[in-house]
């Protein structure tokens, strides 16, 4: 079965473990504190920076997810970014435009049943219902760069499967260039549709050479467990070489067209957000740098990586391509 | 009186480094996962609002009738410089950890931190001259100076539209506020003068 629900006396256990584990992590940096001088001090209170608690931190409403296949392919061993971290700190405007406001209301979201309908052209449309969607192929976990275009990011362990063996099974026709993604609208459900901020539905697209890209993800969960609401329940893209307001949240609609769609935040403010997105420090946003960024539990900023890293995947398909003009 | 005014505007300062131990100590705090963005917003805020009520002051004592309230103004507008230090300080220390390069061409580069570092080094001939040997000593022109308010409030609110992504709200409302404020300066009122505001 592909969403094997645990009983919730299963949770507690996880709470025991990572307590300890939390316990630990202090002990280490209050010693490092005390060895340290006053510089020293500094970094420590950067890495007391709530994202670099313990990576298996306390997670309550997880659900964990079964027969995940761990190939490693294109996974980062870098320090994955908390739970916590990453199920609290999130941008879903739907639910407000504050950081924590996703945590807080998007409970308030119905993920099951959940349909997506299919359109456009493409041999198999239709209304499917989100396991028929994902049951025929096998989940997968990918440990990736996450990098948002506010110049922070974070690592994040999802699961999912390959867009393109969804694609691949609803067979567009010839004339799709480009897959067309919307969120639910639901001012009862999402609060934050109640303001104007963003046209509704949220939209997004890809090119059809990048929705194909094995790196391209359509993720039903993170951490072993389905994704809580307030980072896109049931169902999300990932893409991990662009800004990460790319990755559409909660997907109701997917549609083949053959004209390139324009993403909400390319309609809200074009000279600022592209259909690209890819990250690429030499672009900078016109408001801030692209060229550094503060992974979520660290003091220090890094340097942003062409296409977040990937380019050895993704860097072919924009071979002669003016990043500057098409950022 | 005075006293108590000091413990309200030192609260959010107070909250913040309260906040700051909790996350120091790993427990639960309210900086979310970006702390220094959070920092940086919330500072910010507080900045501008402590400009914003300092500018207030003037109107209100007619409005209210209670003239009193001009001996606090000082105490305000030298909150509104202590906020817009620590919003400076995350700025510099924490969010660039003093790398000058890119921290001089963002200011160069991004017309938003433009505005705000002009409101900020604006901002310090007052806080600087407003002890009472300076207001003394600079006589008609210390208040000729510190109409410098004028363009100082302004450029933060600009500062702060432009730092927004999407959600004009708050900036929207200070900047109504700061219309309210100079407006009212520039409506006549029969029967008051205001030289000496």
């Amino acid at each position: 079965m592909l969403f094997k629900f645990l009983k919730s006396s299963d949770v507690k256990t996880r709470e025991i473990t990572s307590e300890k584990t939390y316990r630990g992590r202090r002990t280490f940096l209050q010693d490092s504190v005390k060895i340290g001088a006053a510089a020293a001090s500094l970094a420590a209170f950067g890495g007391g920076l709530i994202g670099a608690s313990p990576a298996r931190a306390a997670r309550v409403d997880g659900r964990k997810l079964e027969n995940i296949t761990r190939s490693g392919l294109y996974d980062t061993d870098e320090r994955q970014t908390s739970y916590k971290a990453v199920t609290s700190y999130n941008n879903f405007y739907e639910f407000g435009t504050g950081k924590d406001d996703p945590a807080r209301y998007a409970h308030r979201m119905k993920v099951r049943p959940w349909t997506v309908r299919v359109d456009g052209h493409v041999d198999h449309p239709g209304d499917y219902d989100l396991d028929d969607l994902i049951r025929p192929h096998a989940l997968q976990e990918r440990i990736y760069r996450m990098r948002c275009v506010e110049a922070w990011s974070m690592v994040i362990p999802w699961v999912g499967i390959p867009l393109s063996d969804i694609i691949k099974r609803l067979s567009p026709t010839a004339k799709a260039k480009y897959i067309r993604f919307e969120t639910l609208v639901d001012k009862k459900q999402m609060p934050g549709q109640s303001r104007g901020t963003i046209k509704w539905p949220y939209t997004e697209g890809l090119r059809m050479d990048e929705a194909m890209n094995p790196l391209t993800l359509m993720a039903v969960g993170l951490y072993g467990e389905t994704l809580p609401n307030q980072n896109g329940a049931p169902l999300r893209l990932v893409v991990p070489w662009k800004y990460g307001f790319k990755g559409i949240k909660s997907i109701v609609r997917i549609s083949f067209v053959s004209k390139r769609p324009n993403n909400s935040w390319r309609q809200l403010a074009a000279h600022e957000y592209g259909f690209y997105a890819n990250v690429n420090p030499a672009v900078d946003h016109p408001r801030w740098t692209q060229a550094n960024e503060r992974r979520i539990g660290e003091f220090r900023r890094r340097d942003t990586l062409m296409f977040n890293g990937y380019g050895d995947e993704v860097a072919h398909m924009y071979a002669g391509m003016n990043l500057k003009k098409y950022y | 009186m005075r006293i108590f005014l000091h413990i309200l505007a030192m609260s959010p300062a107070l909250w913040l480094m309260w906040q700051g131990w909790l996350l120091y100590d790993f427990q639960d705090n309210m900086l979310t996962a970006n702390p220094i963005k959070y920092i940086h917003h919330y500072t910010g805020e507080w900045a501008i609002r402590f400009i914003l009520i300092g500018l207030a002051i003037s109107p209100l004592r007619h409005i209210i009738k209670w003239p009193h309230i001009i001996k606090y103004r000082r105490m305000i507008g030298l909150y509104g410089f202590f906020y817009v230090m620590l919003h400076l300080v995350n700025f510099v220390a924490l969010d660039y950890y003093f790398d000058w390069a890119i921290i001089l061409k963002e200011i160069i580069k991004r017309p938003a931190i433009t505005f705000g570092m002009a409101a900020a080094v604006l901002l310090l001939p007052l806080a600087l001259t407003s002890t009472r040997g300076w207001i003394r000593r600079l006589g008609k022109n210390w208040r000729r100076l510190h109409r410098v308010i004028y363009v100082i409030a302004p450029l933060a609110v600009i500062h702060n539209f432009m730092m927004v992504k999407a959600d004009i709200l708050v900036p929207l409302i200070h900047l109504i506020i700061l219309i309210l404020l100079l407006g009212y300066r520039l409506a006549p009122k029969p029967g008051f003068s205001y030289t000496r505001a």
